[in-house]
């Protein structure tokens, strides 16, 4: 248990790095549902791609380009590239005409998503088994990244702090971009009321398209990072961390963009403690497994007695 | 022209309408993390069907081979199943590769009486509910966890061990007779420092715990899918501690997921040797690498021999019954029988299934990282355990 202890500020990092992951994953969810009040499960797929893509990079590109950091810059250009069109095709072909019909009910779309999110797994197994004939695929071992520096008793890699560097810059922006932009003001209107934001010369589907795109480049973006840093990755691996960081959306009021941030980096250090802890503080009665169920039951007892979320309000005041 | 490639045709069918079809069936995941064994033991019987098919013609039958692919999945084993005992042809199946798969798979075989032959299912549960069609030409758990724990402890002189494991039947099961075995022997094994986990990617709360706890020794009872991912992860965090598991970590692809430098420190226990421990087995692995490209590792070896025993039955019963097909019961009855002198030694069955004497192996990862390479250790031969009373 000492040892344990003394090993806390490590816990806290690694909880930390787990936690920009599910951050950046949970915008995706918050800034789609603040605009269209949808929940769109198959973003967990979306992230899945960019850690796909990332891996790729890696792998194909490695002999070309010597210099991993501009590999790396391929990567998280590429991954968010190729996950935010994704993004914007899956609401061009599936939401967007539910939308079209004019469906009021709201089970409709969630429906939708969840077979989009099939779809798109099986489309991303087909495909690499097409290419590689495997769909398991693990990160080539890059030495420059993988080199660590050990700084108040915590062990660090270089890949960490490139993971905490980027996503922050990512946050930043997006704070920017909703904040202080012409986009960003059309994006807060649609979010607010669609149809007078029409009367004022904003066309609403141009925005949510535009929303889809921002929201599933941050799901690329921390899809890469994610196979950077856990290294092993498959068509399946975005089931967890996308339920989780729909988990860290809720928790820190969905809709809601610091919110989405808080809950993320909250819930990453839960799982990351309760798995480190449990089982030394319930002498293995309660073991490492346990970390998802405690994280839930924090997001259950937190509903209970704050619905809203953490930083959620409950006036209609959205993205 | 036309008329003569149509008659060629007719006269095609009609010959094979003529050749009665038996198919032997293989369940091995052939998707997924486990792949890589799956396919081992797809194409072991594979190679031996495809040598066996001129014998059977001559008989007067169309001997075929068709593979499941059961995605190492209790569910999917089950409803592969159900599909092979209505297809009437099958008389005999190869598998499956897991445990857990094979147990609930192996229920519904018992239906029909259908003949299975494992080359790798190790969980004593397997041959212990006393199946009449469950055989295995492979070791056991209860004997390989605690041939594992007597190397850890005597030749490793581990006596803080943290073993983990992946809650499979096999895993969780094979972690269990290891703790059991090694506690028994002087090993502290507290049970914060038994642990399991399905995770697949992120395995650094269970890093720290071992941080911690500073073992001499980590125990691995899980699959190679798993365990190299946690190993990489592991010596990242600049743990050299050894490494040991079962022989779910009995594959090249270990390697290539935790990196060849990472993969040096790790021992394993295996029920199915490598090729190089068998020198019958060398004709077969120059043919297997001609025939598929592919290298054969232990579990193509023991796929082969489990093929071969169902075939060499198939024969036997098929002239008992003079030259016609026989029935699934006969098969049956003709493999538990059986007395082959396979490529990996002398298999007959005792009354629960098991093979009478199984090899044990231990090995260490090749230094360079070269799988072929893999040093043996350590092996023994050990009498299969008596059936459980109940």
């Amino acid at each position: 248990m000492d040892t344990l202890l003394l090993l806390l500020p490590q816990v806290l990092f690694d909880g930390l790095l787990l936690g920009f992951v599910y951050a950046m994953i949970a915008l995706g969810y918050t800034m789609v549902y603040g605009v269209l009040e949808l929940i769109n499960f198959a973003h967990s797929e979306i992230f899945m791609i960019g850690s796909v893509v990332g891996i790729e990079v890696f792998r194909s590109l490695t002999g070309y380009v010597p210099n991993p950091y501009i590999l790396l810059v391929v990567a998280v250009i590429l991954g968010g590239l190729i996950s935010g069109l994704t993004a914007v095709g899956v609401e061009r072909l599936a939401y967007r005409p539910l939308r079209k019909r004019g469906t009021k009910n709201r089970l409709v779309p969630l429906i939708t998503a969840f077979g989009v999110s099939f779809v798109l797994q099986d489309l991303v197994k087909l495909l690499e088994g097409l290419w590689h004939n495997e769909f398991f695929l693990s990160m080539k071992n890059v030495g420059e990244l993988e080199q660590s520096v050990t700084l108040f008793g915590i062990f660090i890699q270089y890949k960490s702090f490139i993971l905490i560097g980027v996503s922050l810059v990512m946050l930043g922006a997006l704070t920017w971009l909703v904040g202080r932009t012409r986009l960003g003001l059309a994006i807060r209107s649609v979010a607010q009321d669609p149809s007078t934001a029409g009367l004022m010369g904003i066309d609403p589907e141009k925005i949510i398209s535009r929303t889809f795109l921002i929201g599933g480049a941050l799901g690329g973006v921390a899809g890469v990072l994610f196979a950077l840093q856990y290294t092993t990755v498959s068509p399946y691996v975005g089931f967890l961390p996308g339920i989780k960081a729909f988990t860290a959306a809720v928790l820190g009021g969905i809709g809601n963009i610091p919110g989405a941030v808080v809950g993320g980096l909250v819930l990453g250090e839960i799982e990351t403690l309760a798995g480190t802890f449990l089982p030394v503080l319930t002498g293995g009665a309660f073991g490492t497994e346990y970390k998802d169920v405690l994280a839930f039951l924090i997001l259950i007892l937190l509903l209970l007695f704050r619905p809203q979320g953490l930083l959620g309000q409950i006036v209609k005041e959205k993205v | 022209m036309k008329r003569m490639i149509l008659t060629a045709l007719v006269l095609v069918a009609a010959m094979g309408l003529n050749a009665q079809v038996i198919k032997i069936a293989t369940q091995s995941p052939l998707s997924g993390g486990q792949s890589a064994f799956g396919e081992q033991l797809k194409l072991g019987a594979q190679y031996a069907v495809e040598e066996a098919q001129a014998n059977f013609k001559k008989l007067g039958f169309d001997l075929q081979l068709t593979p499941y692919d059961d995605q190492a999945n209790p569910d999917t084993g089950v409803s592969n199943a159900n599909r092979i005992i209505n297809d009437p042809d099958i008389v005999g199946v190869v598998g499956h590769f897991n445990s857990g798969v094979a147990i609930p798979s192996s229920e519904v075989y018992k239906t029909v009486n259908l003949v299975m032959v494992s080359p790798a299912n190790t969980n004593p549960r397997v041959t212990d509910r006393l199946l009449a069609n469950v055989n295995r030409i492979c070791g056991r758990d209860d004997v390989q966890g605690p041939a594992g724990a007597a190397f850890a402890v005597n030749e490793l002189k581990a006596k803080k061990i943290f073993v983990l494991n992946d809650k499979s039947a096999y895993g969780q099961g094979l972690a269990q007779a290891f703790k059991d075995a090694a506690v028994k022997l002087g090993a502290s094994i507290p049970d914060s420092a038994f642990v399991g986990t399905e995770e697949k990617t992120n395995f650094i709360p269970i890093i720290t715990q071992i941080l911690a706890f500073n073992p001499e020794l980590v125990y691995f009872g899980g699959t190679y899918d798993q365990i190299g991912p946690f190993t990489k992860q592991l010596r990242e965090r600049g743990v050299k501690t050894p490494i040991l598991g079962g022989d779910g970590l009995d594959s090249g692809d270990y390697i290539n997921l935790a990196g060849a430098a990472n993969a040096t420190n790790t021992y394993y226990t295996t029920v199915a040797g490598p090729v190089s421990s068998f020198p019958k087995a060398a004709a077969l692995a120059k043919g297997f690498k001609a025939k598929f490209g592919k290298d054969l590792e232990g579990f193509g070896i023991y796929s082969y021999d489990s093929a071969k025993i169902i075939l060499n039955a198939l024969e036997a019963a098929i002239k008992a019954n003079g030259g016609k097909k026989p029935s699934r019961d006969a098969v049956t009855k003709a493999v538990r029988s059986i007395k082959y002198d396979g490529l990996t030694g002398l298999v007959t069955f005792d009354s629960k299934g098991d093979i009478a004497k199984a090899d044990y192996f231990i090995l260490k990862y090749d230094a360079a990282g070269v799988y072929a390479n893999n040093k043996v250790i350590k092996s023994v031969s050990v009498d299969a355990p008596a059936a459980p009373k109940s």
